[in-house]
């Protein structure tokens, strides 16, 4: 049986970590492949890098960062953020990532996750969704960092990722982003219920027990957390004792 | 020195991090003379099993392979593992290596998603020099939608997946082959790169 999968991320700026709140208010915290190689010593499944740079220069940056994390951190290696063409997903594979995540790129060309899916393999295409509650059951789809909703169903979009080929998805609900009471259970589960393809939860881990909730009270394949790690409240070998404790499988 | 064979299969680059890392010398090569010198070989892969074998058949190593095999410690990866077997039925049936005797096929797992991806536990079947200083709980990286159908006699370790999945196999001589990613599987996926390198003809 598949070990469920706690995943620090890491939001990189110029080749630097960062981290925000609420998408805003952002300030640096480290040199990204010495954060990887920490949370890989902690016991992390899986690392991923989130390139919010806006710069073509910076994309060059971030390949660097890969580069040498492949050299000294050996689990997958996902990255995230800018990736707009099937050129870019080739770039980031051969710099040593293992996945890409494609965002709001995916949302105004599904094409790429297809495309994506087709050259380099389903299992290294992940979708990665940012989605905020417009009613009870009912989310809608947002890009660009949270900021603009494109008024897209977000159980139609998942179901849409799964059929053009995607590997995975990972779920950002803005509602629950940064404010550290947990994951969004509700729309966790309504989008598990609608793929068959693996689902990672992220944005609102602020305690201990809000990991192994996800896994208690929903279907989801990984856990994601930003902050939480990155401030050290908390580590990755901590998370994994208290969801084992409470009979998760983990590696 | 260990070859690792270049013969355009993606993401090599990481099983030579992994070695470097680890301290054993190594070479990207697609030379017959190096694969000749070595004191192992290593045969990674990433894709489907007809382009691959493809691939080595215009690379015009696989009699070298098959010879060297025999005459030296070799480990398959992934899909270079698949490549050990008599056969694959991915989209097409395919010769491989016949260095291991059996057969590749689709996974038909009932209500479980394919890919088999993420980290699983390794059950062992049978002992062999890889699994040197390994304890009972170790969890490997799988990424793979086929899988290989072998004689019990051949399977050292396996995961669970609905049914068995073939992780770790082996003639028993000089030949060894990883489902998972040994250079992707932590502390854990090291220490069987080291084993392996730490073998001797």
């Amino acid at each position: 049986m598949l070990a469920k999968r706690i995943i620090p991320c890491l939001d990189v700026r110029d080749g630097k970590v960062v981290k925000g709140v609420n998408f805003e208010g952002i300030k640096e915290v480290g040199d990204p492949v010495e954060c990887a190689y920490e949370y890989n010593l902690q016991g992390a499944d899986e690392i991923v890098f989130y390139d919010i740079t806006a710069s073509h220069e910076g994309r060059g940056v971030m390949l660097d960062v890969v580069r040498e994390t492949a050299k000294k951190v050996f689990v997958p290696l996902t990255v995230g953020g800018g990736i707009k063409t099937v050129d870019d997903i080739r770039d980031t594979l051969r710099a040593g990532a293992d996945k890409v995540s494609v965002n709001s790129q995916a949302v105004q060309n599904p094409q790429l996750i297809k495309d994506g899916a087709d050259i380099f393999g389903s299992q290294c295409i992940c979708v990665g969704v940012d989605a905020k509650a417009i009613g009870e059951n009912k989310w809608t789809v947002f890009i660009n960092g949270g900021r603009i909703d494109m008024r897209l169903d977000l159980i139609d979009w998942v179901k849409k990722c799964e059929q053009l080929g995607a590997g995975e998805i990972c779920l950002n609900s803005i509602d629950t982003d940064g404010v550290r009471g947990g994951f969004d259970i509700p729309m966790l589960k309504a989008v598990v219920d609608a793929v068959k393809i693996p689902v990672i939860a992220s944005g609102g881990a602020g305690r201990l027990g809000d990991f192994a909730d996800a896994f208690i009270k929903t279907d989801c394949s990984a856990a994601l957390a930003a902050s939480l790690f990155h401030f050290k409240e908390l580590t990755v070998s901590q998370v994994k004792d208290d969801c084992r404790a409470k009979g998760i499988i983990v590696r | 020195m260990i070859a690792i064979i270049d013969y355009g299969a993606g993401n090599i680059f990481s099983v030579k991090n992994a070695l470097d890392y680890l301290g054993f010398e190594n070479k990207l090569t697609d030379k017959r003379e190096d694969i000749v010198k070595a004191d192992s070989i290593i045969l990674p892969g990433v894709g489907a099993f007809p382009w691959a074998m493809n691939m080595l058949k215009l690379s015009g190593l696989i009699d070298t392979i098959k010879y060297e095999a025999k005459q030296k410690p070799f480990l398959g990866i992934c899909l270079g593992m698949q490549l050990l077997f008599e056969k694959s039925y991915e989209f097409e049936e395919c010769n491989g290596l016949s260095l291991i005797g059996g057969y590749v096929d689709k996974m038909n797992e009932q209500g479980l998603v394919i890919p088999h991806m993420g980290w699983n536990k390794l059950e062992y079947n049978r002992n062999c020099p890889l699994f040197e200083g390994l304890g009972d709980e170790e969890y490997v990286y799988f990424v793979h939608s086929y899988k290989a159908f072998l004689d019990d006699k051949d399977l050292y370790a396996y995961s669970s997946y609905g049914s068995k999945v073939p992780a770790v196999v082996s003639d028993g001589k000089y030949v060894y082959g990883c489902q998972f990613h040994p250079e992707k599987s932590g502390e854990t996926g090291l220490r069987i790169l080291k084993n392996f390198a730490s073998l001797s003809r």
